[in-house]
C-alpha cells in the first residue's frame, strides 16, 4: 500500500475531437433594431452598441440603444395594446397565442441555442438541453393558466395589472425572458422587456417568434440598452409592475426608486447558497451535485452552490473526488458539444472573478484550479475551489458569480446550519444526506426559497423560484409566480 | 503491463462503510456521458480500442468445438479487408471448450477466458466450483469468469460470498479472476456497490456486471457504480482492478458511451484491455461496420462482415 | 383602617412590552396622554430607538421556537388570547371610552377584536393547505412548495381603531409563525399596553409580540430600516410616508406591506391572503429513486 495518495490521470491518451455545433443554418443580422408595437424600428437617438462573442471577442452584431424616449414609445405601445386587444381578449385566446410561442420556440430551438451560446458564452450543451427547452416549457406552462386563473386564487377574482416593465440579466438570456414574459401575458398584461446589454440577441429573436405567432402589436415590446434604459423602464410612470432579475445592489436601487409609486414589483436578486454534505450522503452523487452547483453556466447562476460545507469526517474524500472530477471538466469553445464550461460572459465579469481569486488567496484560503488548457482568445476562468475558507472571508460572504467555490468544513448539524444561514442572502440551498428525517430538518431550517435535497440546480416551470431575505421579493414560476402579475379583488 | 500483486491476506471489508448510491444522481451522470459527441479521429481511435477490449463470447448449451473454432478464427481475423485492426482481448467459453479454444488460438496473443463456478446460476457446492475452476485453468484458461452466490449475498451471508471468491482466487493460480456480480439479480445500486467492494477485497482482478443470461445485463448506471467502487478501492489500496460490462452491449455507439464513462471516471490508466473488457458476442461486427463507415464515409451492411 | 370611606384607586402604569416583560422605556421619557378636556389620563412611555432595538433582539430570539411551534398549538394560543380578551372586555371598553370612543363603538370594537383573533386562530393549521403545492416537475423529483414565516416583522399599527387595528395586524403575522415589534397607535396607545397584558396571560411566549408606545415620527424610520427586520407593515400616512418607509426598507430588501386606510371593522380586513403577505414560499426538491 502506498502512502502517497494515488492519483488518477485524465489528461493523456484518448481525447475528444472538437465537435462543433454548426452555425450555417441561420444568420444573424449585422444590426438589430428595437421591437416596439410589433415592428423593428431604429432608436430615436440613432445610437447602437456592440454585442460580442465572449469566446472570441469578436463583434457579432450592433444593437439599438434605447433612450428614455424609446422606452416611452414602448410603454405607450404596451398601454395601447393592453387597453385594446389584449385585455379584452378571452383567457383562452390569450393562452393560444402563448402556446404558439412555445411551439415556435421548440421548432427553432437549435437556432436559439446556437445564438445563445455565441452571444453569452454558455456551452451549447446547456443552451440546447436546458435554456431553450425550459424557455419553451415556461411559455407552454403559463399558456395553460390564461383561462384558469380564478382556480389559482380561492375566494378572489384575479385581474390583470396593465403594463409590466421587465429587466433581465445576462446569465440565462432567453430563459429569463420566458420567465418574465410568459406569466405576464398569461395574466393578461402587456410587456416592455429589456434584455441585458451583453446578451440581447435571443430576446430579439424571441421578438421574431412573437411576430410569427401573430400576437397583437404592442403586447410585447423589447428594448435594448444598458442600465439607463432599464432605469427608464422601472421609473416610467405608466408602468404598473416591475420585474427585475439581477444583483442585490441594483435590486436595492430599484426598490428604493419604486418607493411611493404604488407599483407592484418582484425582485430576483443575488445569492450565496450553502451546499451541505453530510458524512452519510451518497458521496459520488454529492460530488456531482457540487460540480453542478458551482460550475453550471460558468457559475453565473444566482442560486449557485457557491459555499460548500462538508462534514469533517468525509472532507478529505469529498475534496479529493472533487479535484479528480474537476480534471474531467472541459473548458473552452461554447459551441463545442463536449464543452462543460464555456466563456465568462464579459471582460468586466472576468475581471470581477479574478479580483476575487486574488482576494481569496490573500485571505489565506488555498486555491486549487483544474489543469485544463484555456483558449488564447476570449474570457476564461478555470474551475476553482478554495479550501480552508472561513465565514469571515469575503469569498465566502460575497457573490462572485463565477466558477469559484469556497469550501468549509463543519462537525455537527447545528454548526452546518448556523453557518449556512449566516448570510444576508436566502435564495437557495443544498443538503446531501441519506437520512430522511435529517433532510427535512435541514430543508426546513435553511432560510432560502429553493432547497435541493440530494440534488442541485434543478428548474421547472411548475416550480416556484425566489428568495428569502436580500435575495429578493416574490416568486417566479408555478402557481406561486402568478400573483406577481395580478391584483386579487374580493 | 501486468496486474499488481494481490495482497495474500484478505480481510473482509466493513460493508457498512461502503459509500451509498443515489440512483437518480447516477442516471443524471450517465446522461452526461451519453451527450458527449465523439467524432472523427476520436471515434476511430475509440472503435479500435473497443475491438481490442472485446471478450468474444459464446456461452450456449448448443456450443460445439466447431462453433468455438469458428469464433476463434473471428477473434484472430476480425476483418482482414481492413488492415491495421487490433485483435480482440479474449475468447470466452464454457470450461469444456477451453482446450478447443486454446488450440484454435495457437500462438496468437488472445487469451482464453472460461466461465466457471456453475455458470450462470452458481448453484453448486463449493467443491464442485473449485474443481471446475482448476480444470479450466489446467486446460489452459488464462482468465476465469466466476459468478458470485447471489442468493447468499441477498440473504446477507456476506462472509460466505467473500470466502468463496477468495477460495476461487486461490484455485485460479496464475489465471486472472473476473467476478461476475450478476447485477440484474441484485436489485439496487447500493447492493451493486457493496458486492463490488466485497469482490475486490476478496481478490478479484476484474469485476464484471453480468452473465448475459439475466435481464437487465450490463447497463451504464450499474457500470458507473462499479467503476466508482474500483476508484475508491484504488484510492484506498493503490491496487488497480479491471472492469468488464457484459451482456446487452451490441452497438458501437453504446460501447463508446462506456468508454467515455471509463475515461471520465477512472482516467487513462484503465483504457486498455489489461483493465477493461466488453463481454459481447455481436458488438464486434457493429464496431467493424462503424470503422468501415469512418474510413469510407458510406453506411455499411452486416452482409459484408462475417457472422460467427 | 382610618379614612373617609372612599377607597383611593390604584392608577395603572402603562409600560412597554419587550421579551415578555414590562419595562419602562430605557430613555426614561414619557408622554402625558390627555382626554378631550386636557386632563391627563396616563403617562405612557415614549419609546426610543434603543427600545426598538431591544425589541427586535427579543423578536429574533423568539422567532425560531415560535416558528417551530406546531400550527395546532399556535392556533390554541391565539384562541387563548381571544379568551383572555373576552374576560377583560369591560376593561378595554373603558379604556377605549377613556380615549374618546363612544361606549357603543368601543363595545363593537372589542367584540370585533375578539372575533378576529378567533378567525385567525382557526386559520393556523389551514392556510398552509390552501397555499402549498406539490409541483409536477418533469424530472424524477418530488417537488413541493410550502409557506414559511418571513421572520421578524415590524408593524406600525393604525392610529384609529387602536385595539382592532392592532389585533388585525398582529394576528395574521403571528399565526403564521412570525414574531413582531409593534408601534401602538400614537393617539390612543392605552389598549395596546393592556393587550400586551392579555398576551402575557395567554401563553404567548415572550418576544413573539413586542409592543412599544411612542411617537410615529421618531420611530418609523427605525422600523423601516432595521437590518434584522424582514418585513414591515404600515397602516397610516400619505405617499410621503409610503415613500420613506419603502426607501428605508430597501436597505435589506424588506417586504413592505401597506394597509393604509383600511376599514378594520369589515370582513375584508381579515383573510388568509393577509397571512400569506408575511410568508415566504419555500420549494424543496428531492429525487425519486432507490
Amino acid at each position: 500500500m502506498s502512502t502517497e495518495p494515488t492519483k488518477l490521470a485524465f489528461n493523456d491518451g484518448w481525447q475528444y475531437a472538437p465537435a462543433r455545433e454548426s452555425t450555417d443554418h441561420f444568420s444573424i443580422a449585422a444590426q438589430h433594431e428595437l421591437f416596439i408595437n410589433g415592428e423593428f424600428i431604429a432608436p430615436e437617438s440613432g445610437r447602437y452598441f456592440e454585442t460580442i462573442n465572449p469566446a472570441t471577442e469578436e463583434i457579432i452584431s450592433s444593437v439599438a440603444l434605447a433612450s428614455a424616449a424609446d422606452v416611452d414609445r414602448a410603454v405607450k405601445a404596451a398601454r395601447k395594446a393592453y387597453k385594446g386587444a389584449w385585455s379584452k381578449m378571452s383567457g383562452a385566446d390569450r393562452g393560444k397565442y402563448i402556446f404558439r410561442i412555445a411551439r415556435i420556440l421548440q421548432e427553432r430551438a437549435r437556432e436559439f441555442a446556437t445564438i445563445e451560446s455565441m452571444d453569452g458564452g454558455k456551452p451549447i450543451r446547456e443552451s440546447r438541453d436546458i435554456d431553450i427547452p425550459l424557455a419553451a416549457a415556461h411559455f407552454f406552462y403559463n399558456a395553460g393558466w390564461a383561462d384558469k386563473l380564478e382556480y389559482a386564487f380561492p375566494g378572489r377574482r384575479p385581474k390583470s395589472l396593465g403594463v409590466a416593465g421587465q429587466v433581465i440579466p445576462w446569465n440565462f438570456p432567453l430563459l429569463m425572458a420566458a420567465w418574465k414574459i410568459a406569466p405576464a401575458l398569461a395574466c393578461g398584461n402587456t410587456v416592455v422587456l429589456k434584455p441585458a446589454e451583453t446578451t440581447p440577441l435571443t430576446a430579439l429573436k424571441l421578438a421574431e417568434v412573437i411576430l410569427e405567432a401573430g400576437l397583437p402589436p404592442g403586447v410585447v415590446n423589447i428594448v435594448t440598452g444598458a442600465g439607463e434604459t432599464g432605469a427608464a423602464i422601472v421609473n416610467h410612470p405608466d408602468v404598473d409592475k416591475v420585474a427585475f432579475t439581477g444583483s442585490t445592489e441594483v435590486g436595492r436601487i430599484i426598490q428604493r426608486s419604486l418607493a411611493g409609486t404604488g407599483k407592484k414589483y418582484t425582485l430576483e436578486l443575488g445569492g450565496k447558497a450553502a451546499n451541505i454534505i453530510f458524512a452519510d450522503a451518497a458521496i459520488d452523487q454529492a460530488v456531482e451535485g457540487i460540480v453542478n452547483g458551482i460550475f453550471f453556466n460558468q457559475g453565473h447562476v444566482c442560486c449557485a452552490g457557491s459555499r460548500l460545507f462538508v462534514q469533517e469526517s468525509v472532507a478529505d474524500e469529498v475534496i479529493r473526488k472533487l479535484k479528480d472530477r474537476m480534471e474531467t471538466l472541459i473548458v473552452g469553445d461554447p459551441l463545442d458539444k463536449n464543452t462543460d464550461i464555456g466563456a465568462i460572459n464579459s471582460a468586466a465579469q472576468l475581471e470581477t472573478i479574478q479580483s476575487y481569486l486574488k482576494i481569496g488567496q490573500e485571505e489565506g484560503a488555498e486555491m486549487y484550479q483544474s489543469s485544463c488548457r484555456l483558449p488564447d482568445r476570449g474570457y476564461w476562468c478555470r474551475p476553482t475551489i478554495f479550501t480552508g475558507a472561513s465565514q469571515s472571508n469575503r469569498i465566502v460572504q460575497e457573490e462572485i458569480f463565477g466558477p469559484v467555490l469556497a469550501i468549509q468544513t463543519f462537525r455537527t448539524l447545528e454548526e452546518g446550519l448556523t453557518k449556512a444561514n449566516n448570510t444576508p442572502y436566502g435564495l437557495s440551498g443544498g443538503v446531501w444526506t441519506d437520512k430522511g428525517s435529517k433532510i427535512f430538518k435541514m430543508t426546513r431550517k435553511i432560510r432560502a426559497g429553493v432547497i435541493w435535497a440530494n440534488t442541485f440546480n434543478k428548474f421547472d416551470p411548475t416550480s416556484p423560484f425566489g428568495g428569502y431575505k436580500e435575495s429578493g421579493v416574490g416568486r417566479e414560476g408555478g402557481l406561486h409566480g402568478l400573483d406577481a402579475y395580478l391584483k386579487l379583488e374580493v | 503491463m501486468s496486474l499488481a500483486a494481490v495482497p495474500k491476506i484478505r480481510r473482509m471489508p466493513d460493508l457498512g462503510q461502503v459509500s451509498l448510491v443515489d440512483e437518480v444522481g447516477v442516471i443524471e451522470r450517465v446522461a452526461r456521458f451519453q451527450t458527449r459527441s465523439i467524432k472523427n479521429e476520436s471515434k476511430t481511435e475509440a472503435l479500435k480500442m473497443i475491438l481490442s477490449m472485446i471478450d468474444l463470447t459464446t456461452l450456449e448449451g448448443q456450443d460445439t468445438p466447431g462453433k468455438v473454432r469458428q469464433l476463434c478464427q473471428k477473434a484472430i481475423h476480425l476483418h482482414d479487408a481492413m488492415p491495421g485492426l487490433p485483435h480482440v482481448a479474449a475468447v470466452c467459453v464454457y470450461p469444456t471448450m477451453v482446450s478447443v479454444a486454446k488450440k484454435a488460438l495457437g500462438e496468437n496473443k488472445i487469451n482464453v477466458a472460461s466461465v466457471a463456478t456453475a455458470f450462470p446460476s452458481g448453484m453448486a457446492p463449493r467443491q464442485i466450483k473449485l474443481e471446475e475452476t482448476r480444470i479450466a485453468v489446467e486446460d489452459g484458461a488464462d482468465e476465469i469468469d466466476m459468478v458470485i452466490s447471489r442468493g447468499a449475498f441477498l440473504q446477507g451471508e456476506y462472509s460466505f460470498v467473500f470466502d468463496e471468491i477468495a477460495a476461487i482466487k486461490e484455485a485460479c493460480g496464475k489465471a486472472h479472476l473476473k467476478v461476475i456480480l450478476e447485477t440484474g439479480e441484485l436489485g439496487t445500486l447500493d447492493r451493486v456497490r457493496r458486492a463490488s467492494v466485497l469482490a475486490m477485497h476478496a481478490g478479484a482482478d476484474f469485476i464484471k456486471t453480468s452473465t448475459g443470461k439475466i435481464q437487465p445485463a450490463a447497463t451504464l448506471p450499474v457500470t458507473l457504480v462499479m467503476l466508482q467502487a474500483i476508484r475508491d478501492f484504488y484510492y484506498e489500496t493503490g491496487r488497480m482492478v479491471g472492469m468488464k460490462p457484459a451482456g446487452g452491449i451490441s452497438s458501437a455507439k453504446v460501447a463508446v458511451h462506456y468508454l467515455v464513462m471509463l475515461r471520465e471516471t477512472l482516467g487513462n490508466a484503465w483504457m486498455t484491455p489489461v483493465w477493461y473488457r466488453f463481454g459481447a458476442s455481436s458488438l464486434a461486427n457493429d464496431v467493424l461496420m462503424q470503422l468501415r463507415k469512418q474510413a469510407t464515409g458510406v453506411y455499411q451492411s452486416l452482409e459484408y462482415f462475417s457472422k460467427d | 383602617m382610618a379614612g373617609s370611606g372612599t377607597r383611593v384607586p390604584v392608577i395603572k402604569t402603562y409600560k412597554i412590552y419587550i421579551d415578555g416583560k414590562f419595562p419602562r422605556t430605557e430613555s426614561g421619557r414619557s408622554i402625558a396622554l390627555e382626554d378631550s378636556d386636557n386632563a391627563v389620563i396616563a403617562n405612557v412611555c415614549r419609546g426610543s430607538r434603543k427600545d426598538f432595538r431591544n425589541a427586535v433582539v427579543a423578536a429574533r430570539k423568539a422567532f425560531d421556537p415560535w416558528s417551530d411551534t406546531s400550527a395546532y398549538l399556535r392556533g390554541q394560543i391565539l384562541y387563548r388570547i381571544a379568551e383572555m380578551l373576552e374576560g377583560r372586555r369591560e376593561q378595554f371598553v373603558a379604556e377605549l371610552t377613556l380615549q374618546g370612543v363612544s361606549r357603543r363603538m368601543a363595545k363593537k370594537e372589542v367584540d370585533a377584536s375578539i372575533d378576529r383573533l378567533i378567525y385567525y386562530a382557526g386559520w393556523s393549521d389551514k392556510y398552509q393547505q390552501i397555499f402549498s403545492a406539490v409541483n409536477p416537475v418533469s424530472s424524477s423529483h418530488f417537488n413541493f412548495s410550502v409557506l414559511e414565516p418571513t421572520g421578524v416583522v415590524s408593524i406600525l399599527a393604525p392610529n384609529e381603531s387602536s385595539l382592532l387595528g392592532l389585533v388585525s395586524n398582529v394576528a395574521p403575522v403571528i399565526v403564521g409563525g412570525n414574531t413582531c415589534v409593534v408601534l401602538a397607535s400614537e393617539k390612543s396607545p392605552l389598549c395596546a399596553v393592556s393587550f400586551a397584558e392579555v398576551l402575557h396571560a395567554s401563553d404567548v411566549p415572550g418576544g413573539v409580540v413586542n409592543i412599544l408606545t411612542g411617537y410615529r415620527e421618531e420611530l418609523t424610520g427605525q422600523f423601516a430600516s432595521h437590518m434584522d427586520v424582514n418585513a414591515i407593515v404600515y397602516c397610516d400616512g400619505g405617499s410621503d410616508v409610503a415613500k420613506s418607509v419603502q426607501e428605508k426598507a430597501a436597505e435589506n430588501i424588506k417586504r413592505v406591506i401597506s394597509r393604509v386606510d383600511e376599514d378594520w371593522s369589515v370582513d375584508a380586513a381579515q383573510s388568509p391572503y393577509l397571512i400569506k403577505q408575511t410568508q415566504e414560499t419555500k420549494t424543496t426538491w428531492h429525487p425519486i429513486g432507490s
